[in-house]
């Protein structure tokens, strides 16, 4: 008995531990995010955004939590109960495991899997399933308008950020993301990689479902499409998944292209030297999350036939062909990496 | 169970995913407890600015959406293809770079088609 708890307990206890490591803060960064949000919109329309709840409403987010919690849970009467009450814990759920391959430093990262970008590829391919359970069992029309549009735009999306992923696995020749990170890069490389970065940057906005390409929850013809009917937790489970996923997607955004835990720009200033890479990390994932703020406060929502456009016409030919010259620019000049 | 190395890279992700789905369960489950539940016709019925709910909302909805689904299948899958190319490209060298060429070429005359067609205008 005594050995079977050293040998298998204690490993999978440790795993657990870790695994709370990363859950809890990431749960605090999702509930100050949308405090961030509020306060970010709030300064650019020359408003205070929330002060009420404790020095400069820095409880709000708290308090909306348990708000949230406390409130009664609505089954409508027609949606299929089972069905509607898995897609918000499976849109929850996944925003959550994505993070298990995520490196935060060099070495800090719970699972280093050889595949890790194929995994979180497959991981957020999964996210349109809970959105389309949710718009399929609420059985409203709202909801199943929202779900059908988020998904449409999702899928549509992550063929380009698949092809972005692609050329970044040409440059680095990895598919994990430590060494996607430390891979050495020539200048002219990542001048090739910039527009890929842009297309990336743009394609997550519309990945999560956010500003301007919040179609499916479009308030002024939809009320809040997929999530329409849900209330309470269920509700806050969206939610919840909604603001990881997009810290997620910045977080991906870092690793690929800002060179994840190392100091930006390349800087080694000796007084520098001892911050360590988790703040670095921290600090280009807020930069990157700004920018979904920043749009959201600035750009106009698109239409649908544009979003789709953009999306098929523009995207995905422009990545196609882009990677072909990345790929031919990278053999020409004899700088693919060979382990 | 752990001497398995490659298997065990993974043990982590399959305990992360039993305890985040068990967080989910959790929070739904207390929720659901402590809120006071007091449904009426009314309130459970579904949301429709005010409407009594007049038709059945799980049934027609426009082609396009099927084709957008279509369309996404072939281009992943080809992603799927991409993704052992790009990290081996440094060992297949130009045999492998031209290989790519030529089925993305094919892919490529599917795709001006399907755009000639109209498949992808949503007007």
């Amino acid at each position: 008995m005594a050995e079977f708890f050293s040998e298998y307990m204690l490993p999978v206890l440790w795993i657990a531990a870790k695994i709370m490591m990363i859950v809890l803060p990431l749960l605090g960064a999702v509930a100050y995010l949308t405090y961030a949000e509020r306060k970010v919109l709030a300064a650019m329309q020359l408003r205070q955004g929330p002060m009420m709840v404790g020095p400069f409403g820095l409880l709000q987010p708290l308090a909306d939590g348990l708000k949230l919690f406390s409130k009664e849970m609505i089954f409508p009467q027609q949606s299929s109960k089972i069905v509607f009450v898995l897609a918000p814990m499976l849109t929850f759920t996944l925003s959550l495991v994505a993070w298990a391959v995520i490196p935060f430093d060099e070495g800090l990262v719970l699972a280093d899997i050889n595949v890790g970008i194929l995994y979180l590829f497959a991981i957020s391919s999964l996210g349109v399933y809970g959105i389309l359970m949710a718009g399929w069992a609420s059985n409203s029309r709202y909801a199943f308008l929202g779900g059908l549009r988020s998904a449409a735009q999702m899928v549509s999306y992550e063929v380009s950020i698949g092809f972005v992923i692609v050329s970044v696995m040409l440059v680095t020749g990895s598919m994990n993301l430590s060494e996607i990170v430390l891979a050495e890069r020539v200048w002219w490389v990542d001048l090739l990689l910039f527009p890929m970065f842009v297309i990336f940057v743009i394609s997550i906005l519309a990945e999560t479902n956010r500003a301007p390409f919040d179609l499916p929850e479009g308030e002024s013809e939809l009320v809040g499409g997929y999530n329409v009917e849900y209330s309470a937790m269920t509700f806050a489970l969206f939610f919840l998944g909604e603001y990881a996923n997009m810290i997620l997607m910045s977080a991906i955004a870092v690793i690929l292209f800002l060179g994840g835990w190392l100091p930006p720009f390349g800087i080694e200033f000796a007084w520098l030297s001892w911050v360590p890479g988790i703040v670095w990390f921290g600090l280009k994932t807020a930069s990157v999350l700004f920018i979904f703020l920043w749009a959201r406060a600035t750009l106009p929502r698109y239409r649908y036939d544009q979003l789709m456009r953009l999306g098929w016409k523009v995207f995905l030919p422009f990545t196609l062909v882009w990677l072909v010259v990345i790929a031919g620019a990278l053999l020409a000049g004899d700088a693919l990496p060979v382990m | 169970m752990m001497d398995h190395a490659f298997l065990q890279d993974y043990l982590p992700i399959l305990i992360f995913l039993m305890i985040a789905g068990g967080m989910a369960v959790l929070a739904v489950l207390a929720s659901w407890l402590v809120g006071r539940q007091n449904p009426d016709p009314e309130k459970i019925s579904s949301y429709e600015c005010g409407f009594e709910p007049f038709a059945e909302t799980q049934g027609k909805f426009d082609v396009r959406f099927y084709l957008v689904a279509i369309l996404f299948i072939i281009f992943d899958l080809e992603i799927a293809f991409l993704f052992p190319w790009a990290v081996s490209l440094g060992y297949t060298g130009a045999f492998g770079f031209w290989s790519m060429v030529v089925f993305l070429g094919i892919l490529t005359v599917g795709f001006i088609y399907e755009w000639k067609k109209g498949a992808l205008e949503w007007e």
